[in-house]
């Protein structure tokens, strides 16, 4: 079966730093994938590409077999910060990918407010951003980026800015939401626990000049935080993950 | 009420400032024995500028129309040129050397040549106050597009927003806060403006007004007016405050706790 999204060796630099140094990955349908690296490797830099942002230097990025053009619409994307926009009511915001593609604002309050119970939020619809919680500001750009009815998910470091009991709790929600819903979704994390607990499969790249240095797929049964064996399955696949990030941090300091 | 009370706590120091002051030229005014020809007490410009109400208040209106009209029309080309500059950085490197020009010329010789070239009537005040409060206003606008936060255009051009529509959900509203900074200071701006075209030629108008109460060696005149038009800077500024309390209320709440 052909793949949702093929990246094919992807190389960029900016300037004479080279940041991505051919990445090749893959996303198939109705699977969820993580990429997991260092800081500063080059991860948002991979997502502007495939949003149109920048040009990659060379390789190829293919949608179900055909090269992405400037042609926009199959991606949703979620921004390392939520992005929320502060002068606008949460529902507003959350309708904003609908607004863009030209509904009409009825028909996309309509839309999107059957699903603010399910992201906790009913009841803070005529709220703006700065009322709510960083939890909350996170689902509520969760939405806002699920309204949007793409091919599939771009969640860069969608918990990353949240404390820890926070961000467990939102990557339990993300799971179970996901189960339910089986988006197709790509998800750059720092935090190799997020990785093994989301993911069906987990890329690990190294620090820049970034390389896939490891492909681990997680064999773990969902729904993930089920039981002492799940825990402890889980702990040995994140050891597994952990032990590769650490030896390309390593290599990063002895070559800088 | 809490409201009203945190407004009187926010204004008290302010009164009391100003009260001692006029209090100590009051007493200094008087104990001194200066000639109210030199230094006038600030009771007697009062009774004066009640005396003259009539003739201050016909003065004071053609002020308020010259700072109004020449506000507005400067308001409306700034945000029209803010908009092609923003678009446009070509645009934008030829012309905003010529503005930062325009905003260097002294007042005091521009304003008797433009009475000159357009005679007495409101144009030349128009003029005048525009060119004074064009630039502020155009650079807050400016900069405040610049202000927009990158990851909501990245998020817009994700979702398939092209630049107007970008411009338009994005950049425009980012430019609030800085387009109200701008607003309340070139409102005062457009006041003593108007005051200084008046002054350079005029048939009524504060400016007019000062200039003969001065050659009739009536300072007490001179300071009703200028308290007069104080007063109206004051007003003009609460306004905008107020204008701006009403179409950015997500200001507040990120300053303040949740309501
Ligand atoms: N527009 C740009 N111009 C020049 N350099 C850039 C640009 N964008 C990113 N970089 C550089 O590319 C490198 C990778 O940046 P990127 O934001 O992709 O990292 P990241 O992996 O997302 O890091 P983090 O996990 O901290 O978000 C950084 O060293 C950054 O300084
Ligand atoms: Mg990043």
């Amino acid at each position: 079966m052909t793949p949702k999204l093929e990246l094919e060796d992807i190389r960029k630099a900016f300037g004479t730093t080279p940041v991505l140094d051919g990445i090749s990955l893959d996303v198939h349908a109705g699977e969820f994938v993580s990429i997991l690296g260092p800081s500063g490797a080059g991860k948002s830099t991979l997502f502007q590409m495939l949003i149109g942002g920048i040009r990659a230097d060379s390789g190829s990025i293919r949608c179900e077999g055909q090269l992405l053009g400037p042609e926009v619409g199959r991606f949703a994307f979620m921004p390392q910060r939520d992005a929320l926009m502060p002068w606008r009511r949460i529902l507003d915001n959350v309708t904003l990918g609908l607004e863009v593609q030209g509904m009409g604002r009825k028909a996309a309050r309509e839309k999107v407010l059957a699903l603010f119970p399910e992201f906790g939020l009913a009841g803070f619809e005529n709220h703006y951003p700065a009322q709510l919680s960083g939890g909350m500001r996170q689902r509520a750009a969760l939405l806002r980026t699920v309204a949007q009815e793409r091919d599939m998910l771009l969640l860069d470091e969608p918990f990353g800015a949240l404390d820890a009991l926070t961000r467990s709790g939102m990557q339990r929600w993300l799971e179970a939401m996901w189960r339910r819903h089986r988006w197709t979704a790509l998800l750059i994390t720092h935090d190799v626990r997020e990785a093994v607990f989301l993911s069906d499969r987990i890329y690990v790249l190294s620090a820049r000049p970034a390389r896939v240095v490891c492909e681990f797929s997680v064999p773990l049964p969902r729904p993930r935080h089920a039981g002492a064996t799940g825990l402890r399955d889980a702990s040995a696949v994140e050891a597994a993950v952990l032990e590769t990030l650490l030896k390309t941090e390593t290599i990063g300091e002895s070559n800088p | 009420m809490p409201k009203t009370l945190s407004l009187l706590a926010r204004a008290g120091p302010a009164a009391i400032a100003i009260a001692t002051l006029l209090l100590a030229w009051q007493f200094y005014a008087y104990l001194s024995g200066i000639s109210p020809t030199i230094l006038p007490s600030p009771v007697r410009v009062a009774e004066q500028a009640w005396a003259n109400r009539r003739a201050l208040w016909d003065n004071t209106l053609p002020t308020i129309r010259a700072t109004l009209l020449g506000f507005g029309c400067s308001l409306a080309t700034a945000f029209v040129l803010s908009i092609l500059l923003d678009f446009s950085q070509a645009l934008r490197r030829a012309l905003f050397p010529v503005f930062i020009v325009s905003q260097t010329l002294p007042l005091v010789a521009i304003a008797p040549l433009v009475v000159l070239w357009f005679g007495f009537g409101l144009m030349p005040k128009i003029m005048l106050v525009a060119l004074v409060t064009f630039f502020p206003m155009l650079v807050a606008l400016v900069q405040g597009y610049e202000s927009t936060e990158k990851e909501i255009l990245t998020l817009l051009r994700s979702m398939g927003a092209g630049r107007w529509l970008r411009f338009r959900l994005a950049r425009l509203p980012s430019a609030a806060p800085f387009f109200f900074a701008g607003l309340r200071i070139s409102i005062t701006y457009a006041v003593v403006g108007a005051i200084f075209a008046e002054y350079a030629g005029a048939a009524r108008g504060l400016g007019i007004y000062i200039l003969n109460a001065k050659n009739n060696f009536r300072p007490d005149l001179v300071l009703a007016a200028v308290g007069v038009s104080a007063t109206l800077t004051l007003l003009l500024f609460a306004a905008t405050v107020l204008v701006q309390r009403l179409a950015m209320p997500w200001v507040r709440l990120e300053r303040g706790p949740t309501p």
